[in-house]
């Protein structure tokens, strides 16, 4: 598939603001919505809508059935062993938080340690913190190196007859290098320690098979693929969700509720209380369907990438000598200009990037600064895209110093 | 010049520029020729919460006068900053709480900043007006 053939998919590719084409480069946060994808969920909102599982009339069986072969189709996406293994959630945020309250109620204690990556979305962090703050465990930080390369190589020292669980980005949502999970993996199953990876970004730029990666927990967010915002995944290995309790009690999640006491119902429903997102959470059929049909990557990647290094006073967070390690997520910091008013700036000129602390204030003060830039692109950006946003870039800059 | 006239001077100022870009090329001018503060005053009592960029205010009363000064690390943050001191310092605390603010929506600014900033505006014109309502 060519860029062009990719983006006449994506039908908010031919808006404007501010009069100019919409050079969209905050993919890494939401990308865009396949017509295929809004099609689908509109179908459902007009003609779809029902309760899911109980009901036993036509337009529920229905619904059912679209919800369910989105589980089917996940679980063919990433490889999961089993149909039950695979929860589906809001987001990636939910997911990790059902997961950090069911490990922490199941397999820790007081005196308990955990080890986390310094390059992680707060969604990996602060959800152990406040099990922490319940529970008495203690967390322990894996670092990355200059080039925010995570030390690997010190996670074996940092391992203790404590610790019960390592949790990492399968790609930092800032840095855009892929970890190299099934090496950490190896470590974690050596000293009988379990792994969670946040797939965020993974999803989106790896081929994923949560059995060969060796990870016992995978989450990630539907509205980052290519899917409908609200819809996320939790995959686990059932024997440990088996033992996990649910975070969140209604609705469908229960065998049968008495004053006595309630008992839950099988995965994965357990862990699916309330109405569940009955027209975004089938697009996930679609959103794989699209993520298929496009190549993972384009020309943009390499362009960007050297054109970034060469712009005096830049900086650029997360390099390597191997190309295969980066994806298109580049965040930078430049002399002199701070990012908030360069990505006005760009704003002005129809470039939408993404400025802040991008949800990962430990890996700012990490690299000490108080912010980023960040420009994170889609198979449908094209070239000319790349060279205005460079180009314009420049400009910016040039105003600023 | 009254609070009135210095406000319509700098809608004067602000609505010769067309291009939005020309207007951030104002503000940051603006931003340049701000003094700032010194490192001992940039304490977090004086940061102004609710802005992507970090934004400092000091306030100082003398002869029944607010005078202020600010500082930021974003530029065009800082031109929007120094034209708010440049409004308010020297003023009555009386005179800047009887103001509406409403010059503001002249410039259109709430409206095409990003929206992080036009909460940091927002803060920034509470902040102000706190100082005001505590030296009354």
């Amino acid at each position: 598939m060519t860029t062009e053939e990719v983006r006449a998919l994506f039908p908010q590719l031919k808006r404007t603001v501010y009069g100019k084409p919409l050079v969209y480069l905050d993919n890494a946060a939401t990308s865009l919505r396949p017509q295929s994808v809004i099609d689908r969920w509109t179908e459902i909102s007009a003609h779809g809508t029902a309760n899911l599982h109980r009901a036993v009339h036509h337009v529920a069986a229905e619904a059912t059935e679209a919800y369910e072969n989105a589980r089917k189709a996940v679980v063919n996406f990433i490889n999961a062993a089993e149909t039950e293994e695979v929860i589906f959630t809001s987001g990636a945020t939910h997911s990790l938080n059902l997961a950090v309250f069911g490990i922490g109620e199941a397999f820790l204690k007081e005196g308990d340690e955990i080890i986390i990556g310094e390059g992680e979305h707060h969604s990996n962090i602060v959800p152990w913190q406040m099990l922490r703050n319940r529970k008495g465990i203690s967390i322990k930080v894996l670092p990355v190196d200059e080039n925010g390369r995570l030390c690997v190589e010190q996670l074996e020292s940092l391992i203790t007859e404590k610790t019960r669980i390592v949790c990492v980005a399968h790609i930092s949502n800032v840095l855009g290098l892929v970890n190299p999970v099934s090496a950490i993996s190896d470590v974690c199953r050596k000293h009988g320690v379990m792994l969670l990876v946040d797939g965020a970004q993974g999803v989106v730029h790896q081929d994923v098979d949560v059995q060969a990666l060796g990870c016992d927990f995978y989450a990630f967010s539907g509205h980052k693929m290519y899917g409908a915002p609200g819809t996320g995944v939790l995959w686990g290995r059932r024997s440990l969700l088996e033992q996990m309790p649910p975070m969140f009690g209604g609705g469908e999640m229960i065998e049968t509720v008495r004053w006595d006491g309630s008992t839950w119902a099988p995965l994965p429903r357990k862990f699916e209380a309330g109405t569940q997102n009955i027209s975004g959470t089938p697009c996930f059929v679609q959103a794989i369907e699209t993520i298929r049909s496009m190549p993972k990557d384009n020309e943009t990647r390499d362009y960007v990438y050297e054109a970034l290094q060469q712009i005096d006073g830049l900086r650029l967070f997360g390099t390597t000598s191997d190309r295969r390690l980066k994806v298109p997520v580049f965040s930078f910091s430049v002399e002199h200009a701070h990012h908030e008013d360069l990505a006005l700036i760009l704003d002005k000129m129809g470039v939408a990037v993404r400025s802040g602390q991008m949800c990962a204030e430990p890996l700012m003060d990490r690299f000490g600064v108080t912010g980023m830039l960040r420009a994170s692109f889609a198979p449908y950006n094209t070239m000319q895209e790349a060279e205005y946003f460079v180009s314009s870039l420049r400009k910016a800059i040039g105003m600023l110093r | 010049m009254t609070l009135k006239e210095k406000q319509q001077q700098i809608i004067d100022d602000f609505s010769m520029y067309e291009e939005w870009l020309d207007k951030y090329e104002y503000l940051i001018e603006l931003g340049k020729s701000l003094d700032g503060l010194p490192e001992e005053k940039k304490t977090e009592d004086r940061l102004i919460k609710g802005c992507q960029s970090r934004v400092w205010l000091d306030c100082e009363k003398r002869d029944g006068f607010l005078y202020f000064d600010a500082d930021s690390d974003a530029l065009i943050t800082r031109g929007i900053i120094a034209m708010l001191v440049s409004v308010y310092s020297g003023r009555s605390a009386e005179e800047i709480l009887e103001d509406d603010f409403s010059f503001l929506n002249s410039l259109g600014l709430k409206e095409n900043l990003s929206p992080t900033r036009a909460n940091g505006l927002v803060s920034m014109i509470a902040t102000i007006r706190a100082k005001a309502a505590e030296n009354e």
